[in-house]
């Protein structure tokens, strides 16, 4: 990913929020670090008042295309009436916005088939504006902006989850390689914490492509994996970019207690909720603690005071970075 | 819930497995099929490019919890016609859209938009799981995939956000926009939801938020 003249133009432009579904139905924790961070961060963010579901690119693509892109399209114009690029905290809906937005602009004929659709509710799909995801937009921004702008460095090991739609398909995404990118674990990396390396590290989290509500015991499986592979790793939680992702992990792991007698108590946290830590809200600020997985144990680091959360002993380096 | 039981087992009934422990019958293919695919959704022709190299499905994440998945097999299959094999098996749907085979396909073959197609083409004739069936009726009552309940409603407001989200949840027109634009792609027909019939696209009711 490089970073550009037009990235630095984009980054004072405010964004219109797309919530999507699970986000702020089922993790509104994720919402509201996302509201809290980008203030902070000094990024302008508005509302998609009357935004639905993206709509989500496993179940409706599967069933309908036209269908899937006509809904999509709608969102796309609500974004587009207010004149904001898009900013989604999902992968889900990042790659059923982002190939909507390019498909339609790229097709002369299919965006005037969504037109004809768009019409029976007075919209129109112009294609104006840029479909943005949470962790590509901050790393355009740098992640030495997000280090400077952390006041509570964390000493944390992190398992980072990309998910697949946030770097995938590679051709549409632009975001460089699938099989070993970094620039999500820099982001994780600028808020102190250390992203530890952890075996198939790209691997699908399961939940994607309506897989979670066809066969959940098979997809339980390649989460049960991951969250293995990333206890063998020794990380103190999982940080993903993707609501779904999130429920996968999150109420998966008391899933697979059910199914198949497996503990892992690894805690799940989305970027914005790190990055909220870092910036020195407490968990409950950033409704942590109404994930269906808890662990003690991480949530007490955060009781400790901020004195230990440092690192300064460990890390003099960050701590240099914020005086 | 023994009712329910019943019902998703015989939703279920027509989707089977592709084990395929029997020769193929020259006479029971369909050479029509891959070419309405070809024809439907430009790209699938790449198809014709595999080299069986099997890099798709040793790449495959489902395939290394479930062998019975096997992703170049289903294309294969496709490629050669067998129409109701594919259609009718219920690996089509284990597929969770990684990516990972199409991003190492040294021939290009577009093996995930293959997929997408053939589930669409699956729904058509009415071959759907229930519980995406479910997902989809909730887009159209609610306008979320995955619509708010009592839990996260109080966790909203113990969050200090508003009890709904500023989407569909919060603006009955807005869903009134949904609601026309899926009966204008006549999605409503194509799972079998009846709420909207005998509305004119205008004229759809806004449901109350549940």
């Amino acid at each position: 990913m490089k970073k550009d003249k037009e990235d630095e133009e984009d980054s004072k432009q405010p964004l219109s929020l797309f919530l999507g579904c699970i986000a702020p139905n089922r993790y509104p924790g994720i919402e509201l670090a996302t509201k809290k961070v980008m203030e902070r961060l000094g990024v302008a963010i508005q509302e998609l008042e009357g935004a639905s579901c993206c709509p989500a690119p496993g179940v409706f693509q599967s069933f309908d295309k036209k269908a899937w892109l006509t809904l999509a399209s709608r969102n796309l114009t609500l974004s587009e009436a207010k004149g904001t690029d898009l900013l989604t905290i999902c992968n889900g809906c990042y790659a059923t916005l982002a190939d909507t937005n390019q498909i339609l602009k790229s097709e002369p004929e299919t965006k005037a088939a969504v037109n004809e659709n768009l019409l029976t509710i007075g919209r129109e799909f112009k294609g104006t504006i840029k479909v943005r995801h949470i962790v590509e937009f901050l790393y355009a921004l740098s992640p030495q902006t997000v280090r400077e702008a952390v006041s509570r460095p964390l000493d944390l090991k992190v398992g980072v989850h990309y998910g697949c739609h946030l770097i995938k398909p590679t051709r549409e995404r632009k975001l460089g390689s699938a099989e070993t990118p970094t620039f999500f674990d820099e982001l994780v990396e600028a808020t102190g914490a250390k992203s530890i390396d952890y075996e198939d590290k790209m691997a699908c989290c399961g939940a994607g492509g309506g897989a979670r509500s066809a066969a959940q015991e098979m997809t339980l499986k390649l989460t049960e994996a991951k969250l293995r592979h990333m206890q063998q790793a020794g990380v103190d939680c999982i940080v993903d970019a993707c609501p779904f992702c999130h429920l996968q992990f999150d109420q998966g792991q008391a899933e697979i207690e059910e199914h198949f007698g497996t503990v892992f108590e690894i805690p799940v946290l989305h970027y914005s909720q790190l990055l909220g830590l870092a910036l020195g809200y407490s968990p409950k600020e950033l409704g942590i603690h109404f994930n269906r997985t808890q662990n003690s144990a991480f949530l007490k680091k955060f009781e400790q005071g901020s004195e230990q959360l440092l690192g300064r002993d460990k890390n003099p380096k960050l701590a240099a970075d914020e005086t | 819930m023994k009712q329910k039981n019943k019902e998703y087992e015989k939703m279920n009934h027509c989707i089977r497995d592709i084990s395929m422990k029997h020769p193929i019958k020259t006479s029971e293919l369909d050479p029509t099929f891959f070419e309405e695919i070809k024809e439907e959704e430009p790209g699938t022709e790449k198809l014709l490019m595999c080299l069986n190299c099997k890099g798709c499905s040793s790449s495959c994440p489902v395939t290394g919890v479930e062998p019975a998945y096997n992703i170049k097999k289903l294309l294969r299959m496709t490629v050669l016609g067998m129409r109701d094999q594919v259609l009718n098996s219920k690996e089509l749907w284990y597929c969770t859209t990684c990516y990972r085979c199409q991003e190492r396909c040294p021939e290009g073959v577009e093996t995930v938009g293959t997929i997408l197609k053939l589930r669409s083409v699956a729904v058509k004739n009415g071959i759907m799981l229930p519980a995406h069936r479910k997902i989809a009726e909730y887009v159209m009552r609610t306008g979320h995939g995955v619509p708010i309940n009592e839990k996260n409603r109080i966790k909203r407001k113990e969050l200090g956000l508003g009890e709904l989200p500023e989407t569909v949840h919060t603006h009955p027109e807005a869903l009134s926009e949904v609601r026309t634009l899926l009966k204008a792609c006549e999605f409503d027909r194509l799972v079998g939801f009846k709420e909207f019939e005998g509305t004119g696209a205008k004229g759809l009711k806004t449901p109350s938020v549940t």
